[in-house]
């Protein structure tokens, strides 16, 4: 994307949570900022990199994003860096010895959970980051926070030389609220200073750090203590008095509108004196935070008598119809029956599907007509392969982990799976964040793996971001491009053993497959044939049934492809005496493509190129248009 | 909190329902109202359920609309309107596109899709007018101009004037050109007519 002029400051803009953070970023004078998409945090690196004056990059995983961002604080500039709740697990290494070195230029670590689950496969709670790596953690209940809170992340950073985590959810990084932003103020960075003691982490050096990390906390807690960020809001009806931050800040304010409140936007170090005061304020006080009982846990440990996860759910958002039952219940008020009684129609699941044409469908449907396969796969749009109809995926658990599980499916092996073939499926992208470790693994151990490596050219879930595997940076410029083929070669996989097909070429991709996986080697198949959402991807002519050659048999149904459409359903006895259903289709050729998949499972030769009658044929065969 | 209203606005993913709700939150906001939107749209690419949450007035505090406490719901197919029909309040319209996309669980036989769903949400007591707005579209020459359509049939139930969301909906074209702004007016023009249409036909 090129750059924009930014909107003038004082102007009050609808923004996300992300474009918010993204502004004050600018605004910081932040030098570089460096994330891996992942949502909800993707679109903060992806507006970032529209603003002049800043130098923003796609890293190849979390933990390389950090690590950039920390050598540019080291070096005196301010830096960002951004991801998802779990992409903290893979930069947590550097994370955790940075806290010691503390930083010189301000470093914001902005991280996403996702409460509720939107897009991800946990939903751990990133707030203990901040005690475990004894960092301080500001949390934004809407986009003014968002961006008022990062300008104030890089203050309390330079102020305490010490990174800050500003920690969002699915519901601040992607609600849109009005923002008034301000002025670009530039920073000037003082340069790298070389001080051994300080930056080079050998046990003598670190270990005369760790006092002042301890030190640093006690600094930090009394900061939060004084701190605007967290007030007291005294309420006119005393029963209750809540503790929240975040999202569900906004949530017990549009639910008990009277109640106390002390809303914490500094909530590590945690301000024990704030919590009291508010204790002192009110008959009892419930906590209420998305999602684990952290601050319920400390205050306990004090001795602040409060009430938390005994009255609230442990997972998923606080949204009022859950918080307005369970306080009316905790007060002995009757709950709102007619709320309660809602129950939403009955109606068919709808899961993201892939795309019309998408160059994965020929993969799954490939793996789906091979018998004998326990399949590991990852995180992408090909994770939907487990779903139907192909349900060719057996695990998804964390970015790269199908390279070690199909490594210790195939040596862990009972007697029941002796004679099953292990393959690994992994996308372009998920393969550079942290899947090439694997296959060396594979490689260096001597597994019998087959890997299939899908090359879309793309960060496919996320939108289709840029990549190290296409060639191009995150302004869609020119960059060097990884070949994969050699790639995997240089990790010591055979030549002989890699292949690169076409995966809309069904026979060879279905031989290559069934060859490879009776191999007992490790074996990569690239698949080369681009996303269809990239600019890439181009559309050949569409396709369309022909209804009296359709034998009603299915088998295009078995591709997947959305655009395949039921027009009736039938009933047929086989030769054998046995009875089956049938399914009669036609083409949506307003939306098809043209990758011709589903052409080649269909025996009668049902599935012709789009052939539009013309109005002037109509009049010749004496039809009214 | 009083004085606020909520318009939910669902479809599927890739039609195209965050940017209308996006234009909606920009009329509000051109009337001088504090507004928030938020959706909960899956796993982040298409084909999947989408649902749009707007709120706006004086100071909206949650972006989350309740259950039993949207204003108006704006469906942009007609099983998805039947799915968060329970989101409405009791007496409240809900406008559904009535053209169906059946997902490929469907397809398969795993699953069926309602036979009447537009019957059934007006079975549970609200205010349905159902329109076909992918009809209209491709009448109009483009499918694209659905969104539009869509824009224009819940102009006249929003507690604004329908000339606000107008000019919200062709600033987002004045760079495509005189003619994509004039097809656009066309298609706004059309989706009001066909609620008024329908709600005459129900009066």
């Amino acid at each position: 994307m090129a750059a924009v002029m930014p909107a003038p400051a004082a102007s009050r803009i609808l923004m996300s949570g992300n474009e918010a953070v993204a502004r004050a970023v600018w605004e910081a004078g932040v030098k570089v900022a460096a994330a891996y998409p992942g949502t909800p945090s993707t679109e903060m690196l992806e507006v970032i990199s529209t603003y002049p004056d800043i130098y923003a990059e796609w890293s190849v995983n979390e933990k390389v994003s950090l690590e950039v961002a920390i050598g540019a604080a080291y070096a005196g500039s301010r830096a960002f860096c951004c991801m998802k709740h779990v992409g903290m697990n893979v930069a947590s290494d550097a994370l955790m010895t940075l806290t010691l070195t503390g930083v010189d230029g301000g470093l914001v670590i902005a991280i996403a959970d996702d409460v509720g689950l939107s897009s991800s496969q946990n939903e751990q709670d990133s707030r203990y980051w901040g005690r475990f790596a004894h960092v301080p953690v500001f949390e934004p209940a809407d986009s003014q926070e968002a961006y008022d809170m990062t300008l104030a992340a890089y203050a309390l950073s330079e102020k305490f030389q010490v990174p800050v985590i500003l920690r969002m959810t699915t519901r601040i990084n992607h609600v849109k609220a009005l923002v008034t932003v301000g002025e670009r103020q530039a920073h000037v960075g003082a340069g790298f200073k070389k001080d051994p003691a300080r930056y080079v982490m050998v046990p003598g050096n670190a270990g005369k750090r760790i006092p002042l990390m301890f030190k640093r906390d006690g600094e930090l807690r009394a900061e939060a203590e004084r701190s605007p960020l967290n007030v007291i809001e005294p309420g006119s009806d005393r029963r209750i008095g809540f503790i929240t931050s975040g999202p569900a800040y906004m949530h017990v304010k549009e639910s008990f509108p009277n109640a106390p409140v002390l809303k914490l936007g500094f909530s590590c170090p945690l301000p024990l004196e704030k919590c009291r005061e508010l204790a002192a304020l009110v008959d009892q006080v419930v906590v209420v935070e998305e999602v684990e009982p952290l601050v319920e846990t400390e205050l306990k440990a004090q001795g602040i008598q409060v009430i938390g996860k005994e009255i609230l759910p442990l997972q998923g958002e606080l949204a009022p119809p859950v918080l307005k039952p369970a306080i009316a219940r905790l007060l002995g008020e009757p709950v709102d029956a007619a709320a309660v009684a809602i129950r939403p129609a009955q109606v068919f699941p709808r899961p993201p599907t892939m795309c019309v044409a998408c160059p994965h469908l020929g993969v799954y449907y490939t793996l789906s007509q091979v018998r004998n396969l326990n399949i590991s796969g990852d995180i992408g749009c090909y994770t939907l392969g487990a779903g139907h109809p192909w349900q060719a995926m057996d695990t998804c658990v964390s970015m790269g982990a199908s390279m070690g599980i199909a490594l210790g499916m195939d040596k862990g092996r009972g007697e029941a799976d002796k004679e099953k073939r292990i393959v690994a499926v992994i996308g372009d992208s998920t393969f550079l964040h942290m899947g090439m470790q694997g296959l060396l693994d594979m490689v260096y151990n001597k597994a019998n793996v087959s890997v299939l490596l899908l090359d879309n050219r793309a960060v496919g879930m996320t939108g289709g971001q840029d990549n190290p595997g296409n060639g191009r940076d995150i302004h869609g410029d020119e960059a060097p491009r990884i070949d994969f083929v050699k790639l995997v070669k240089a990790l010591g996989v055979k030549e002989e053993r890699v292949h690169k097909v076409n995966p809309y070429e069904l026979p060879t991709l279905f031989k290559t497959i069934r060859d490879e996986v009776k191999v007992p080697d490790v074996s990569v198949i690239v698949t080369d044939q681009p996303c269809v959402l990239i600019k890439d991807y181009h559309k050949l002519k569409p396709y369309e049934v022909l209804d009296d050659r359709c034998t009603g048999c299915g088998n295009c149904l078995d591709v997947g492809c959305p655009a395949i459409h039921v027009t009736r359903r039938g009933k047929a006895v086989k030769a054998s005496g046995r009875e089956v259903d049938l399914s009669f289709v036609r083409i949506e050729s307003s939306v098809c493509t043209g990758c011709g998949l589903c052409v080649q499972p269909c025996a009668p030769d049902a599935i012709q190129h789009y052939a539009p009658v013309s109005p002037i044929t109509l009049v010749k065969k004496g039809c009214s248009a | 909190m009083s004085g606020t209203t909520n318009i939910l606005v669902v479809g599927i993913g890739g039609q195209g329902v965050m940017t209308a709700t996006e234009i909606l939150a920009e009329a509000a906001i051109a009337l001088g109202h504090d507004a928030k939107k938020t959706e909960v749209a899956g796993m982040a690419q298409r084909g999947g359920v989408v649902s749009s949450h707007l709120r706006f007035g004086p100071r909206v505090l949650s972006p989350q609309i309740a259950p039993g406490e949207a204003d108006v719901l704006l469906a942009f197919e007609a099983a998805e309107g039947l799915r968060w029909m329970h989101m409405l309040r009791p007496g409240a319209a809900a406008l559904v596109n009535d053209s169906r996309f059946v997902p490929p669980v469907v397809e398969l036989g795993l699953y069926d899709y309602p036979s009447d769903p537009v019957g059934q949400m007006k079975a549970g007591g609200r205010r349905v007018v159902s329109f076909d707005a992918t009809t209209i579209a491709q009448g109009l020459g483009d499918i694209r101009l659905g969104n539009t359509v869509m824009l224009g049939a819940i102009a006249d139930q929003l507690p604004f004037s329908a000339d606000v969301l107008l000019d919200c909906v062709l600033k987002r074209f004045q760079r495509k050109g005189e003619k994509v702004v004039a097809l656009n007016r066309q298609a706004f023009e059309s989706g009001r007519a066909a609620v008024g249409a329908a709600e005459a036909a129900i009066a």
